[in-house]
């Protein structure tokens, strides 16, 4: 479990590494906690001829508050564990903090990045599926600009995204909550940091009237990437909410809004009941939260 | 009272073999087969030896004459109408690729990653077969054969019988009959195996580190295989992370071929598994199907057990019928069992080799008895604890001969125990009665799923033959102790310390402990079936109570006093009532070697003794389990709530050590119940192998094991021990099953499986329901 042979290069700075990835196009691949690559490298199932490690331009590693009504930006190298500690984080983004201790274990999240998990986009990720839950969009530079990508356009399928060949994810930026909104993570794994069998990310907005506004839920493992329930959602669109709705929306998602993969630790059928449970059970949560938000 | 190891362990400063430093070090890599099963048509290798920095490559064709399988180690008993195939597995594949990880070749070179880097070099033509994966298939007529020279997959055949079942079976009020699966893991010691060799020219001298729980052996079938004198081959296993069984097998083809390299190239060479290999490469436990069946009398009393099972042996079968045998043997339990008829039969398949794994087997056996008494218990309207109960042996019936032949080869005879008041402990703890009457209906009522669960087993431990040690007092008045078995975190630090400690009046802290080097100590077995303490604890107590006469008798000159009249006390000898007076021990010691003058006809030099101890057979320690579980039925997950354990292994030296093998034990016995399995697909292929998808329990899934020593001691040894290594994993999954099964009791459905999983328990949750509609 060696890895082979590679190129190793540490830009200081993003323009210095944006230049390495355009000079070595698909042979580079960008190195940030390595907790996933790492591994892949000594398995030899990654063979990359040039790394680009990330660790030395501390301009990405930043949490902050985004200003007026803007919620938050995560720069891509900050550490999970700072986010997980971070009180802006848990007062913009309660939803992101809820979610951080299932991600792994402290040594990992120690190491681990946001933007490292979110560009490599593994299906059973909790990032990935709670950035969609709270509509974030993605900054990513290149060696010739810049854009800003909606969730909705950045995952594309099992550790695929929109970010092309020399292009470096730099920033997560996450929208503030609206009023009377709550949010809820809840995740099922074989053991505590193990990738999920199945997580559910519930955003859920009140009316005045206390009838579901707005609910965005993401799931993740149950799919090749995070997957938007959105036929859950509509079951609560306009509703008061109650436990046979709840039940009602569990079973929408498990039924029409997931395909699930079955795997050696758990069956589609299996994932299915979870998706049922988890949500009905994330869904129940999160409605309390935004009464008590209100 | 700390442990003498733990200063070294604890600040890094242990020798593990990774680490033993040697100049101009060359290191290996194995490129294994990648098939369950194939015809291997050629090997190339020659641009694996052209690249830079590889010192050279073999394969099976470049051993000649070393190519030959493996010993096997371990002899079938004498069972009348046995049969048993012996196929031992091959240093490097020849013209067969009989299991994923197999070795075909071996690349040394300068770094570990220039070996790896290598094995792309190496052009291998295989032919794929199909593979021989599932037990029963095994055995169809028309199968694939692993060993095409044996008429089909049959590894063994043996029944063993006690009384007259059929006649039981008549007489039975009722007769319970099921099936049952019970599958095993890796062991996943936190250290993969590693052997680092040096061959000294001008000495003419081997020196092997290995992780083996066998470092005596090893020398010897070394020395055999290298044309060497025994006393030119030291082998050493220093500290070892973990054994747990799998490195007590011998030989690994890589335990052959490291040496023989290193005296080829006149350089030091090593291995060292990684997790991957480990997986593949590293022997394993796995499953057993039994169709068992229990003739019972209305009132609960056993009449008799019959049980007909298949064995998984793996690609090939070195360590004889250990693990089937256990399972057989320990099948019966602490229970009063008049008739027994057993019958197995030990498959090949094209997976990694089974071998002893912490319990052996005995797991297995234990599942079955323990699920059996529970059904019947629930057929007979009988409570689980009042059945075995009623069934348990009597004090008074020690010691009791069970006719059935342990992995010794010799009946299993129970030489001690006393197993109601051990029920009524662990009921009692746990506080059964009250659960079941009180809480357990309210919390039913109120819509939760709590069950309990309590379960009693034996184990045979401590068996033969024999193992010695030697004790010497040094001029420092510190005391060495050499022995031959290894240590694999054990605390034979400690506890082989204690023993000569408290013979000879020492601290323990004095007695420096020298296990797992042959230089130091060369007769003896190894480190296996739970017998550290009871053979090797025996020795080390018989060679100080040698030595202790030693001094007795040089003391008693010296002070001019009765050997009767002398105590030993803090490290000195004094007379009885003049703890200031005396000599220490120490400066006996001197006394004891003189440089001149003449000593009395007959004396031996120094404070010295050597020991043997080798048991006629082993004694039985017991046990029994209890355990609260809380399942959510709607999400199929478990919650261990109460863990206890009631523990009888004789006299116990050390209570935290014992309690720490226990704890152990049940970590790995729930990594058994629910987490680990090893999933192969059917071509033979191992699905899960990393711990990313192999699931060792970690710390906040194993709850907090509630302890309780009971001590009955062994009559077969001066210190009454009997063995604890094996105990806490053992009943674990009959346990784990009788607890869920009752939290799910509104379910109606039965567990006859282990390990379970939250995947597996909703699809008998769900199965269940859909029967019930």
């Amino acid at each position: 479990m060696k890895p082979a042979a590679f190129d190793y290069f540490t830009p200081a700075t993003v323009p210095e590494a944006l230049a390495l990835l355009a000079e070595h196009g698909g042979d580079a691949k960008p190195l940030a906690g390595g907790q996933s690559l790492i591994p892949a490298m000594n398995f030899r199932l990654a063979r990359p001829a040039v790394l680009v490690d990330l660790n030395r331009i501390a301009e990405l590693a930043y949490v902050r508050a985004g200003g007026k009504d803007a919620g938050l930006v995560i720069g891509a190298m900050a550490r999970q564990r700072a986010v997980e500690r971070s009180d802006v984080v848990a007062r913009a983004a309660p939803l992101v903090a809820e979610a951080m201790p299932s991600i792994a274990h402290p040594q990992i999240r120690n190491r681990g990045t946001m933007g490292g998990s979110v560009a490599h986009a593994d299906p059973a990720a909790e990032l990935p599926a709670v950035m969609l839950a709270l509509e974030a969009r993605f900054r990513a530079q290149s060696s010739t600009g810049e854009r800003s990508i909606p969730v909705a356009e950045f995952f594309k399928g099992m550790l695929e995204t929109a970010l092309a060949p020399g292009e470096l994810l730099v920033e997560i930026a996450v929208p503030a909550l609206p009023a009377r909104t709550g949010t809820a993570f809840l995740e099922m794994a074989r053991r505590h940091g193990d990738y999920a069998l199945v997580g559910v990310a519930a955003v859920v907005t009140l009316d005045t009237k206390g009838r579901c506004h707005t609910a965005r839920i993401a799931g993740f493992s149950v799919g090749d990437g995070p997957v938007l329930l959105a036929e859950a959602a509509s079951v609560l669109a306009g509703q008061p909410p109650s436990e046979e709705l709840l039940r009602a929306a569990g079973d929408a998602a498990a039924t029409r809004d997931v395909d699930p993969p079955s795997d050696i630790h758990a069956s589609a059928a299996y994932r299915r009941q979870l998706v049922a449970v988890l949500t009905r059970r994330a869904l129940a949560r999160a409605f309390e939260r935004a009464k008590s938000a209100a | 009272m700390r442990r003498n190891e733990d200063a070294r362990l604890l600040t890094g400063r242990a020798l593990f073999v990774d680490d033993v430093p040697l100049d101009g070090l060359l290191h290996v890599a194995f490129l294994r087969s990648q098939h369950a099963h194939a015809r291997l048509a050629s090997v190339d290798a020659s641009a694996a030896r052209a690249r830079p920095g590889v010192a050279a490559v073999y394969t099976a064709a470049d051993l000649g004459a070393y190519w030959r399988p493996g010993p096997l180690l371990v002899p079938p008993p004498p069972i009348p109408g046995l049969v048993f195939n012996a196929c031992t597995q091959v240093p490097l594949a020849r013209d067969k690729l009989r299991h994923v990880g197999e070795p075909i070749a071996m690349v040394v070179a300068e770094s570990r990653y220039l070996a790896e880097d290598a094995l792309d070099d190496i052009v291998v033509e295989a032919d794929p077969l199909p593979a021989v994966v599932d037990l029963e298939a095994a055995l169809a007529p028309a199968a694939p054969r692993v060993h095409e020279h044996l008429p089909s997959n049959l590894a063994a055949h043996a029944v063993q019988r006690k009384g007259d079942y059929p006649r039981a079976k008549g007489r039975a009020h009722a007769v319970i009959r099921r099936r049952f699966r019970y599958d095993r893991g890796a062991a996943a010691a936190i250290e993969n195996r590693a052997v680092a060799v040096q061959w000294d020219p001008r000495a003419e001298e081997l020196t092997v580190w290995d992780t083996t729980q066998a470092p005596i052996p090893i020398r010897n079938g070394l020395a055999q295989l290298l044309g060497l004198l025994e006393s030119q081959v030291r082998v050493v296993a220093p500290f070892v992370g973990g054994g747990f069984g799998p490195k007590i097998m011998m030989f690994y083809p890589e335990e052959v071929l490291v040496p023989w390299a290193a005296m080829r190239l006149g350089r030091p060479v090593k291995w060292t598994e990684d997790r991957q290999e480990n997986f593949f490469a590293t022997t394993q436990e796995r499953g057993q199907i039994h169709d068992a069946e229990l003739a019972v009398a209305k009132d609960g009393k056993i009449l008799g057990v019959r049980d007909v099972f298949l064995h998984d042996t793996g690609a090939y079968d070195p360590y004889g019928l250990t693990v089937p045998i256990n399972s057989q043997c320990t099948l019966l339990g602490p229970y009063d069992v008049p008739s027994y008829e057993s019958e197995f039969t030990a498959v090949f398949t094209n997976k990694t080799i089974v071998t002893p794994v912490r319990g052996a087997g005995r797991q297995h056996g234990v599942f079955v008895i323990e699920r059996l008494l529970d059904f019947a218990a629930k057929e007979l309207g009988i409570d689980r604890a009042e059945i075995r109960r009623k069934n348990l042996l009597r004090p008074d019936q020690f010691p009791f001969n069970n006719e059935i032949l342990f992995q010794d080869s010799a009946p299993l005879t129970y030489d001690s125990g006393d197993y109601e008041p051990a029920l009524d402990e662990a009921l009692r703890v746990i506080d059964y009665q009250r659960f079941v009457r009180e809480e357990q209906p309210g919390l039913r009522a109120a819509g939760r799923h709590v069950g309990i669960g309590v379960v009693c087993y034996v184990e045979g431990t401590g068996i033969g033959p024999y193992e010695g040690a030697r004790v010497t007092v040094e001029p420092s008045g510190r005391v060495r102790l050499a022995t031959g078995v290894g240590t694999q975190g054990q605390g034979h630090f400690t506890v082989f310390a204690q023993i000569v400690a408290e013979v000879l009046g020492v601290d323990v802290a004095d007695v420096h402990v020298i296990t797992g080097d042959t230089r130091e100590f060369h007769w003896g077995t190894g480190t296996f079936a739970s017998r550290g303490a009871v053979v090797a604890g025996i020795a080390c107590h018989a060679a100080a109570v040698r030595v202790r006469e030693k001094i007795l008798e040089l003391a008693a000159r010296e002070l001019e006093a009765a050997p009767a009249d002398l105590v030993l006390d803090g490290g000195r000898v004094h007379v009885r009532g003049d703890p200031g007076g005396g000599i220490a021990l120490g400066a006996l010691a001197l006394k004891a070697n003189p440089l001149r003058g003449a000593v009395r006809p007959g004396t031996e030099p120094g404070l010295e003794a050597t020991a043997y101890f080798g048991p006629d057979s082993g004694s039985t320690a017991s046990g029994v389990h209890a355990m609260l579980v809380e399942v959510d039925p709607e999400t199929a997950q478990v919650e261990i709530k109460r863990y206890v354990v009631v523990h009888d292994c004789g006299r116990v030296i050390n209570p935290m050590i014992v309690e720490g093998q226990i704890h152990g034990g049940v970590a790995h016995g729930i990594g058994n119940s629910f987490y680990e399995q090893l999933v192969y697909d059917d071509e033979g292929q191992l699905l899960n192998a990393s711990f990313m998808d192999y699931l060792l329990p970690t710390a906040t899934d194993v709850p907090n094991v509630e302890t309780t020593h009971r001590e009955t001691p062994s009559p077969l040894n001066p210190m009454g021990v009997k063995g604890v290594g094996e105990a806490g994993a053992i009943p674990t999954g009959a346990l784990f099953a009788q607890a869920v099964e009752d939290a799910l009791a509104d379910a109606g459905l039965e567990i006859c499986e282990i390990p379970l999983s939250p995947n597996r328990l909703f699809e008998l949750i769900s199965a269940s329901r859909v029967r019930s509609r």
